[in-house]
């Protein structure tokens, strides 16, 4: 007999959703987790789509510690010199179920575990997951600390930096091509000032994703996402095309700070955290088996997370597939079967969600942005060129629109110009 | 070696409004002895701690206190010079307040 009929690895959005929902059912479930606390040692951009979070708390709204409701979305292209944003609005964006929030881990993390535990759940803290126990290819249980402690199934909810998923199900990644590394700086300021810099209402937020001259060309973006109190600013960029660079990725940042359309945003602000988490980025193509005998992988450590340039989601694929997993897995323990066959209901219910039905969607998406270089370096100089003629007004003669226009595509070659377009609308 | 460009930043600085219970005694990551120049531009180039240093005369330092505990350079490195990478032990390491 095992000593619980679930163990949970690590209490991030996946692991904390999937506790709930087998204490839910009913089932002894145990959730160990390094840090002190939930969150303690988790980093997110970050903005998370609430629709899946409300499908397991309705009440998300009133009762989870989320920051701002996103009501501005932004898209901006730095060159070095000059800078291009898209803003949009609309009160679409404010539906709830539909809308997203900026939310801070520390915090949220934390009120996910306290659901989690309020529904039965048991936890450890402060102790990571050394080892599994297994028998033969069989999961059986975790070592951590002192303790090795048995469970009829194990959730591996430990993150993009799983250090079981090797064992357990024989993933050979992550690779330094799949993955990406995150750098991000919380930065306190005057919720009033945010309001006015920002150009949002009272309370709400925006979001701002910047392409270019914000890696100094190598492919990767970076952020700015609203708090209440403060601004997450950071850069995402895969670790294979960081290294194609010159600037190590924390100088990037501070580079990316004194950029012209981002120095004002952050002006006068203190930096009350710096922080560091990899980004699972590679899509369809780089996940790990997602059941054995005896284990599911869900969240990041399955490499459950999609950047589309424009948007870029995790958070709400993993508290889907934390559901999921806790849901299949009870069912699974009820019918006395843990094996890789007996949790087929966890893939299934993915295949039958958005999560899996995006990955695969999407799947050529990482090897487009990554191969197409021009995004970062040579669109964002186009932009500018063609802005320049449109708006520096001098002495000479005006050129017709048109002419500015195809003089800035002959720039870029109509060629490439082409063979990326088609590239983007093949992907995206 | 590839160059690196200048850096400005002062990340120690930055770090310092984190909090961390350091563990002295031991060490989570390893390098192996004498790593090549061009592995350990790597780690320089994608480590947001700033952990892996190179001086002016390109002598290479690596301090694991300040580290965020991501996992990057166990990614980029962890078939070449990384030799241990492990979590902290427990109770230890960064403690995230904001995330």
């Amino acid at each position: 007999m095992a000593d619980f009929d679930a163990i949970v690895v690590g209490s991030g959005l996946a692991g904390a959703v999937a506790a709930h929902e087998l204490a839910r059912a009913g089932k002894g479930v145990l959730v160990v987790e390094r840090g002190n606390q939930a969150g303690s040692k988790n980093v997110s951009g970050g903005r998370l789509y609430t629709h899946s979070l409300a499908a397991v708390f309705p009440g998300y709204a009133s009762e989870a510690p989320l920051e701002r409701r996103i009501t501005h979305e932004r898209i901006g292209f730095l060159a070095p010199d000059a800078g291009f944003t898209v803003d949009f609005t609309s009160d679409g964006l404010r539906a709830e179920g539909r809308d997203s929030y900026s939310v801070l881990r520390a915090p949220f993390d934390q009120w996910l575990a306290s659901q989690a535990e309020d529904a039965g759940a048991e936890y450890i803290c402060g102790i990571p997951v050394e080892d599994l126990l297994m028998e033969g290819s069989r999961v059986t249980g975790i070592v951590a600390g002192e303790d090795e402690i048995t469970a009829d199934a194990v959730l591996l909810c430990d993150g993009v930096n799983s250090l079981l998923t090797r064992k357990a199900v024989g993933y050979a990644g992550p690779t330094p091509e799949a993955t990406a590394v995150g750098i991000k700086e919380v930065i306190k300021l005057d919720p009033q000032v945010i309001e006015d810099r920002l150009l949002v209402p009272e309370g709400e937020g925006a979001a701002w994703l910047f392409a270019g001259d914000a890696t100094h060309g190598v492919p990767g973006g970076g952020f700015v996402y609203t708090n209440k109190e403060s601004l997450s600013i950071g850069l995402v960029v895969p670790i294979a095309d960081l290294l194609t660079g010159e600037t190590p990725i924390y100088q990037l940042l501070d580079d990316f700070k004194r950029h012209q359309v981002v120095a004002p945003l952050i002006k006068g602000g203190e930096v009350i955290e710096h922080s560091g988490h990899m980004v699972p980025e590679g899509g369809w193509d780089a996940m790990p088996k997602l059941v054995g005998d005896g284990v599911l992988v869900a969240g990041d450590a399955a490499m459950m997370c999609l950047n589309l340039a424009y948007t870029v989601r995790g958070m709400d694929y993993a508290i889907a597939a934390g559901m999921h997993a806790g849901r299949a897995a009870a069912e699974a323990l009820t019918a006395g079967d843990t094996s890789a066959a007996g949790l087929q209901g966890y893939v299934k219910a993915l295949e039958n969600s958005f999560v899996l039905q995006d990955l695969r969607q999407f799947r050529k998406v990482p090897h487009f942005i990554s191969g197409t270089k021009r995004i970062f370096d040579t669109y964002p100089a186009v932009i500018r060129d063609f802005f320049e003629k449109l708006f520096i007004v001098d002495s000479n003669p005006t050129a017709p629109v048109r002419k500015a226009g195809f003089a800035a595509a002959k720039q870029a070659g109509l060629l490439n110009l082409a063979r990326d377009m088609k590239g983007a609308l093949s992907s995206l | 070696m590839k160059t690196i460009a200048p850096i400005t930043v002062n990340v120690p600085s930055l770090l310092a409004g984190n909090k961390y219970a350091v563990d002295e005694d031991h060490a989570h990551i390893e390098l192996s002895p004498g790593p090549s120049a061009d592995e350990f531009r790597k780690l320089v180039m994608v480590c947001p701690a700033a952990l892996y240093r190179l001086d002016e005369q390109n002598a290479q330092s690596f301090d694991y206190a300040g580290c965020l505990e991501c996992g990057t350079c166990r990614v980029a490195c962890g078939n070449t010079v990384i030799a241990k990478w492990e979590y902290p032990r427990p109770t230890m390491g960064v403690e995230y307040r904001q995330g």
